[in-house]
């Protein structure tokens, strides 16, 4: 058209080009930094401390098994707990809800997904872990349980969103083939929209995943913060102490550069590193299945 | 056109960002409404003396208004790794300094100077419905360290017992390991059961041990409130079993008391040295009683 423009665009495509790389950019600066203060604590802690089972860092006790264990317990809870209510309430949402009725659910459960994890923390103490001890019959409250149920609470709506976007993204002929063949409407929801829905619906659980690891101030209140190794399958009845946990309680107290300094951030890197594990988990099962939908569709 | 007058609108609004901090300060300037503050105080640590801090540094400001006082919880490991970045004027703590931020403290160049400006008991709390009363400080060890699991086998009801306690960076844990687990036995290297709860705040450790049956924990006494039932402790099986309290710390007579300190990087001089006098004067010890704690009845000297 005139110079400007060609102007205006080059600037607005470098700009834009920028911003994508800037994301990679940091995520690597991060690990970087990650990395450099983390790898510090294979140096100074002594392995078979570092790899132990006792997480005391005041006297010298630097075992992270249990701090892991603690968050993958909480983890997988969470999600027995969220993923049947979020594909559910996505499934009804996207296509048993009347429209009007669905007008009204959305923001509600948008609505759930913006309350601050410490206010539902602090529910956990002073409502659902009384509950759990005198309903469980249980010694304490505090335990694994509790942060599982507010975990799974926390990640349905992102579960929700994104699940429902994804089924509602299937194009209706697929619906209308399953019911021409004389599919029930469940038959076509379990066998023909979730599976074509399958990669959004996977990436809605992966995020609510990488969610549920990294959540630190609800775990913090109501799991006990008991470093306990959580292997057997009676361990969610028990306090549990989460990675999240630890680094934020005693990030405050490490003087800069001591051993404990490095061990936490180590903690930080093998966190990082579960949910690069998850993420990339999720993109490679979307990318298979969207290379056999192409054949299919080819 | 339109795109230029975007790039006004923005360029105008980063002006008024920019601009209204910079006009309100200066625009305030009026002489005499507001004193000019002269000192600023940093004043960071222990949680066991974050109320005591507070009350002290509002009373101190409403007396001397020139000076500005900050106060910060975060437990006595946070206030003493503060100190010993110099990142901090006065490190509250609930425990003495240990050996190893000593020696760091050197190595930033710092030499930490000691006040002992309170004396605090350790209240072993239960649940009101836990038959069990008095207990020698031999037990609260083995139950804490895990050789006691369930209330009967001290004369209470079948109950498993939850241990809870405040978290590693808490003055009041460490206190409580050293004089209590160990027993105050250097060597002894007994730890905390796993399964102890370490929870982030008194308030925690309150609510649960108050609705609770199971539960027994451990607290500063001036954050226990009248409804928990504090244990009556005795140095062993012989002595007298004695609650905790201002006269019981004061004659040495209640088994689990301890000194809280204020640290300052070097002698104090000038604003921070005025505040340290005056906390050690007997008006702010008034105000130590008030809260629960114990007034430090000794004319205090610092020590190196």
């Amino acid at each position: 058209m005139d110079k400007s423009l060609n102007w205006r665009e080059y600037i607005i495509t470098r700009l834009v080009k920028a911003s994508g790389y800037s994301a990679i950019v940091f995520v690597v600066l991060i690990f970087f930094f990650l990395l450099r203060e983390g790898i510090p604590a294979l140096a100074e802690a002594p392995l078979d401390s570092l790899f132990g089972t006792r997480w005391y860092p005041i006297e010298g006790h630097f075992g992270i098994w249990p701090l892991i264990t603690g968050s993958i317990v909480v983890t997988v809870g969470a999600m027995i707990v969220a993923i049947p209510f979020g594909i559910g309430t996505a499934v009804f949402m996207a296509e048993i809800a009347p429209r009007w009725l669905r007008e009204i659910l959305k923001p509600l459960v948008e609505l759930l997904g913006g309350l601050p994890s410490v206010v539902l923390g602090f529910l956990g103490i002073l409502v659902l872990s009384p509950y759990l001890r005198t309903f469980l019959n249980l010694p304490t409250g505090l335990t694994a349980l509790a942060g599982s149920l507010l975990l799974g609470g926390i990640a349905v709506p992102t579960i929700v969103s994104i699940a429902e976007d994804a089924l509602d993204a299937v194009p209706y002929s697929y619906r209308e083939g399953a019911w021409a063949m004389g599919a029930t409407r469940w038959q076509t929801i379990w066998r023909v929209t979730l599976p074509a829905a399958r990669s959004g619906v996977l990436t809605a659980i992966m995020l609510g995943i990488g969610r549920t690891i990294g959540e630190t101030m609800a775990v913090m209140m109501v799991t006990g913060n008991a470093p306990v190794l959580a292997v057997a399958l009676t361990s969610i009845f028990h306090p549990v102490r989460t990675m999240t946990a630890t680094i934020a309680a005693e990030m405050g107290e490490v003087a800069n550069g001591s051993t404990h300094y490095h061990v936490l951030f180590f903690i930080g890197l093998v966190l990082f590193l579960i949910s690069l594990v998850v993420n990339v988990t999720a993109s490679s099962v979307v990318f298979k299945s969207r290379k056999r939908a192409e054949r299919v569709l080819s | 056109m339109k795109f230029t007058r975007m790039i006004l609108l923005a360029f105008l609004l980063t002006l008024t960002a920019c601009g209204v901090p910079a006009g309100g300060g200066g625009g305030s300037g009026q002489p005499g409404s507001q004193p000019q503050t002269t000192a600023y105080i940093q004043n960071k640590g222990s949680d066991t003396m974050v109320n005591l801090a507070l009350a002290w540094a509002e009373k101190y400001q409403s007396e001397h208004p020139d000076v500005s006082l900050s106060v910060t919880g975060g437990g006595s490991g946070t206030g003493l790794a503060a100190l010993v970045n110099g990142t901090v004027d006065i490190a509250n703590a609930s425990r003495q300094i240990k050996q190893e931020e000593l020696d760091q403290a050197k190595a930033n160049g710092i030499d930490p100077v000691e006040f002992v400006v309170a004396r605090d008991a350790i209240a072993v709390i239960v649940n009101p419905e836990n038959p069990v009363t008095q207990l020698t400080l031999r037990q609260i060890s083995d139950i804490y360290s895990g050789k006691i699991n369930n209330w009967k086998q001290i004369g209470g009801d079948d109950r498993p017992i939850v241990r809870l306690s405040r978290e590693t960076n808490s003055g009041t844990h460490v206190y409580f390991l050293e004089k209590v687990i160990r027993l105050g036995d250097k060597t002894n290297k007994t730890l905390f059961s796993t399964d102890t709860l370490l929870l982030p705040s008194s308030e925690g450790i309150i609510n649960e041990v108050r609705q609770n049956p199971n539960a027994i924990g451990y607290d500063g006494l001036g954050y226990v409130p009248p409804d928990l039932k504090m244990i009556a402790v005795a140095r062993d099986d012989t002595g007298p079993f004695v609650l905790p309290s201002i006269q019981t710390v004061n004659d040495g007579s209640y088994p689990v008391a301890r000194d809280l300190y204020m640290y300052t990087a070097g002698q104090p001089a000038g604003a921070v040295k005025d505040y340290i006098d005056w906390i050690l004067s007997s008006e702010a010890q008034a105000i130590v009683a008030q809260l629960g704690f114990v007034p430090n009845v000794l004319t205090p000297t610092p020590s190196p």
